[in-house]
């Protein structure tokens, strides 16, 4: 293990240390005591070495000031916008584990600590699970009843949206399945009546004006509050999990403006869904709640395990889902799960789940308002179908992936992305009001959805289900094929109409600064065209069922078709083909359904959608994003294929001035200072001397910048001439000389080496696998250079053809 | 000063007092005696010969909740009773308006003062901090911004250690940082399009 935390009085025996090639006699000494004092927690060691020593290492008088004497505020945290190192907060966590079982074993209490520091984390895990589900739950209600707003208002209570405020009503009919007279729309209240054009005028713009209203508030109050609350957040996420820093990110008022303004940005009628938003959400919950505990509060990588719990808590309360919830942060948004956190993150997203169906925001426990309820069988002919849709959806996937990376790539550079609020008000505007006129797209997405998904029986009175009932002494379920009605023809064409203006819309809407996510209006894409296809391929079945095709297994008068599955199917394969999901998308479907029997359609159709969206483009929306602000994230499903080897990736080049290094003892304070300050790299290795380079460790800027200050301000004596050690002991000084600093203790005693002639793959794969930030590269025992994330990052997208210097940060 | 530092804290009780009440009403919501208006029976006749489809609601329990309790008046005469009711789907549903209510309620007056407060930081706080302290104020609080130092967290967390006595100047120290790291995220997100773009 690294010895960060530097217990003092670490000696050995009575071995001096030599400055320059004693080195030898030192590690010799060193790989004596490890042997002997092998498994000895380190408190144990530090008794047993201050009775043996008398080197005066802690405790003495002397003019040296030992950095470790207690441990420095801010040493072993990270800068903002940087990676963090997962080997030293995987062993710090190690460390602290050891610590506590050790002591465990002394009195009572310390077992009671020790037992209560185990079970933090299911406690953790329950807690997040009932925050997000509430939160969950909050935003639902409040969503719907600020949709409703648009239309009007309740005269028996205005917090009731339209379905709650005729719910006790006997004035309903089965043609208005939401007629009632305590619901008055806008028009109704401000004239007087609801029919004839001036009230259609005047439902008109009050419709605009209240999207108008709501996307304002919504990006005003980001804007002023919590810039970091727009777009989605799933991308940020990936990246923060695979071991970035982004402060704030995941804090309190992000959550609440993400809260509040993702119910105004749903409701102002864009197209955009609350899926993603909500990942976001249920992260900062969980940020939140770690600080609560210390053994995460401390710790980043333990807090990253709480956080992909936390990833897949939220899209379990978005889709009602948790297996799928669990499977997604799995396999899209995690980058290191650990099988403990599998366990955990299941029980969370089962906490929030039943959290959720107790508030119950939709009314007959459903927990999500799509869920399909119908169970009718299909043939394996309507796999070719099924495929087609597959085909559609990765096809529709890579184009708006293309489409919308380009547009946003236009409002990072040019003149667009400078009027912010300006941008989101015209979307609206536009949306609103070319959304008014179809009915189809007025309602909210997630209703639309519903009712595709919607199978058509004898007691349903929609427009879609608008079917010519011939055989009338039939029940409700098992329908037969039924010849269309005129309504349902002028159905298809205003689903064709939403289409294309769904298609072309949400390219602009996602990634505006309010919150917005994508798997609502994917789905929307997608079970539109399957209910087309559905549609059109139930009356082909049912007037040509003497074609051959259909001849075996479709006689008339059986239910054969059912459109509402080929828009379910529809609906996973465009989210296939834009977010590139598997596995959780087709148990997100499924859960969704209730049943086994539709698995092998949307499986079909989500396998050929990332085949077709694969071959065209090779990342997904959310990758495409991080390549787009050029994260440093290290994409762990790509290949390394290209045969370089370290040393042509490994700074300093060539051509470059050599490495700058610091020596374990020759160095001062102002020599470290002048160094800090000419330079902007985030670590310096530390070698013997400028002659032999060889290797001591590797020390991180920050630490160096924070132990200086804090010497020059706490210790008397310290200044610019002040001999800086990293070595064991110090040579002892004259005492006009001026005090010592020994700054060991912030040195990572064990950085990661590979020689100059290992190939890049197998240098790729250890920094994917560990998690590195940056290794050193020797060169027969020599120190020659250094290679960092930042460097990998370049030199893949320099062999992709891409452009290097889009990787921004390091 | 005083009203700002009320406003937050305002602001994070009324957050966890509605998280509270949320989850009080979880509690409460299975325990207490429903509200006759919350629950429903609702069946849904389609079209049956000549007559039309009807809906029918009726707030009876769910041991009633079947077609002869709920469908009054019988549209159809005695021996056509039972071929009409078995094409009736009748589903029982109950709801908390308790709930629905209080999430409203206190959405909305969330969202209220969040929106004072923004008037209050865009409009009020620089008219009034120009009455008070005079321009010489104003121009030293935003020279505090755009320190782009990567280390200015290095410094923000040696400074933390040092005590303040004062809880006024605690408050007026912690609100200069949370603008300031606001600030610095809108010039990141907003204006440089680094982030989130």
């Amino acid at each position: 293990t690294m010895d960060n935390q530097g217990y003092c009085g670490e000696s050995f025996n009575s071995l001096q240390s030599g400055t320059s090639d004693e080195d030898m006699v030192e590690i010799a000494g060193a790989t004596l005591d490890f042997s002997v004092t092998d498994d000895v927690p380190p408190l144990d060691r530090e008794y047993a070495g201050e009775k043996s020593n008398n080197q005066g290492n802690c405790g003495a008088v002397n003019s040296t000031y030992d950095a470790m004497a207690e441990p420095v505020p801010g040493v072993g945290t990270y800068e903002d916008f940087n990676t963090i190192d997962w080997v030293r907060e995987k062993s710090k966590d190690r460390d602290r584990h050891r610590e506590i079982a050790s002591k465990s074993k002394e009195s009572t209490w310390a077992l009671i600590q020790s037992v209560s520091d185990a079970f933090s984390g299911w406690l953790l895990m329950l807690l997040i699970g009932l925050m997000a589900g509430a939160l969950a739950g909050g935003i639902d209600i409040s969503a719907h009843w600020m949709t409703d707003l648009k239309d009007g208002v309740c005269l028996n209570g205005f917090w009731f949206n339209h379905e709650h405020c005729c719910w006790t009503s006997n004035e309903t009919t089965f043609m208005e399945r939401d007629k009632c007279p305590q619901w008055k729309s806008w028009a109704e209240l401000i004239i007087g009546h609801s029919e004839g054009a001036f009230a259609y005028i005047t439902n008109y713009l009050m419709y605009v004006s209240w999207a108008l209203l709501f996307a304002f508030l919504a990006v005003s109050l980001v804007r002023a509050f919590a810039p970091y609350a727009c777009g989605s957040g799933i991308s940020e996420i990936k990246t923060i999990l695979s071991g970035f820093i982004i402060r704030g990110y995941l804090g309190k008022w992000t959550l609440i403006i993400k809260t509040i303004t993702l119910v105004l940005a749903v409701s102002s009628g864009l197209s955009l869904g609350k899926e993603g938003p909500l990942v976001h959400v249920a992260c900062c919950c969980g940020n939140i709640l770690c600080h609560l505990f210390t053994k995460y509060r401390k710790n980043e990588a333990k807090r990253r395990e709480v956080l992909s719990a936390a990833a897949a808590v939220g899209v379990s309360v978005a889709f009602g889902a948790p297996i799928g919830g669990v499977l997604f942060s799995l396999e899209e948004v995690s980058y290191y799960f650990p099988l403990k956190t599998l366990w955990r993150s299941f029980f969370a997203a089962l906490v929030a789940a039943f959290t959720l169906r107790s508030i119950n925001p939709f009314g007959n426990s459903k927990l999500v308002l799509f869920y399909v309820e119908f169970h009718s069988p299909w043939h394996l002919l309507e796999l070719i179908p099924f495929i087609l849709l597959g085909i559609f959806g990765g096809l529709w996937g890579a184009f708006f992936i293309r489409t919308n990376i380009a547009w946003c790539r236009r409002r990072k550079t040019t003149k667009l992305g400078h009027y912010p609020v300006l941008e989101v008000l015209v979307v609206t505007a536009v949306t609103a009001i070319l959304a008014f006129p179809n009915d189809y797209t007025r309602i909210s997405t997630s209703e639309l959805i519903s009712e595709l998904f919607n199978d058509c029986g004898l007691l349903d009175s929609s427009k879609l289900c608008d079917y010519i009932n011939l055989n009338s002494s039939k029940s409700s379920n098992e329908l037969p094929d039924r010849p269309a009605n005129s309504n349902v023809y002028t159905a298809m064409w205003q689903l064709a109409l939403a289409l294309i203006f769904k298609v072309l819309i949400t390219i602009v809407t996602f990634g505006m600064k309010v919150p917005s996510g994508l798997f609502i209006p994917s789905m929307a894409v997608g079970a539109i065209t399957g209910r087309l296809l559905g549609v059109g391929m139930e009356q082909l079945a049912y007037y040509h069922h003497d074609w051959v095709i259909f001849k075996g297994w479709c006689t008339p008068g059986a239910d054969c078709i059912t459109p509402g599955l080929y828009a379910m199917v529809g609906a996973a394969a465009c989210l296939g083909g834009v977010t590139r999901m598997t596995v959780s998308l087709v148990v997100i479907m499924f859960e969704l359904t209730g049943g086994l029997e539709y698995i092998v359609p949307l499986m079909a159709a989500a396998m050929t959608s990332k085949w077709v969206a694969d071959a065209i483009g090779r990342e997904g929306i959310y990758e495409a994003h991080i390549r787009l602000n050029g994260y440093p994230f290290l994409e762990a499903k790509e290949e390394f294929g290209h045969k370089t080897l370290a040393m042509d990736v490994m700074r300093p080049r060539r051509s470059d001035p050599p490495l700058t290094v610091l020596t374990q003892d020759h160095m001062t304070v102002e020599d470290v200072e002048t160094l800090i300050s000419e330079t902007t790299y985030s670590g310096f290795p530390v070698v013997v001397s400028h002659e032999s380079q060889r290797l001591v460790g590797f020390v991180l800027r920050r630490d160096l910048v924070i132990s200086i200050e804090n010497a020059r301000k706490r210790q008397d004596g310290i200044v610019s001439t002040s001999h800086i050690y990293f070595t064991e002991y110090m040579p002892p000084q004259p005492s006009t000389s001026p005090a010592q600093l020994k700054l060991r203790s912030i040195m990572d005693l064990s950085p990661f080496t590979v020689t100059d002639h290992t190939p890049m793959e197998i240098v790729v794969d250890i920094f994917r696998k560990l998690g590195l930030r940056q290794c050193l590269v020797t060169h027969n025992g020599r120190l020659l250079g250094i290679i960092t994330k930042k460097d990998i990052l370049k030199h893949m997208a320099q062999m992709a053809n891409r452009d290097p210097d889009s990787i921004l940060f390091n | 000063v005083i009203a700002m530092w009320a406003l937050l804290t305002l602001h994070r009780w009324i957050i966890h007092s509605g998280l509270k009440i949320c989850c009080m009403l979880l509690s409460t919501q299975s325990t207490e005696a429903k509200n006759s208006e919350d629950i429903r029976c609702k069946c849904i006749c389609p079209p049956y010969k000549e007559l039309p489809g009807k809906i029918y609601n009726q707030n009876v329990s769910q041991k009633d909740c079947n077609c002869l309790h709920v469908v009054e008046p019988m549209p159809v005469p005695g021996k056509d009773v039972e071929a009409y009711c078995l094409r009736c789907e009748c589903k029982y549903e109950e709801r908390s308006s308790v709930t629905i209510k209080a999430t409203i309620i206190i959405y909305l007056s969330i969202l209220g003062l969040l929106l004072l407060y923004m008037v209050y930081l865009t409009l009020l706080e620089p008219v009034l901090k120009r009455r008070l302290f005079g321009h010489s104020q104003l121009i030293q609080s935003d020279d505090e911004v755009g320190d782009h130092q990567p280390f200015a967290n290095a410094h923000d967390v040696l400074s933390r250690s040092r005590s303040r006595t004062n809880v006024l100047n605690k408050v007026e120290y912690a609100q200069q940082r949370w603008k300031r790291q606001v600030q610095e995220q809108r010039k990141s997100v907003f204006d440089r399009h680094v982030v989130l773009s």
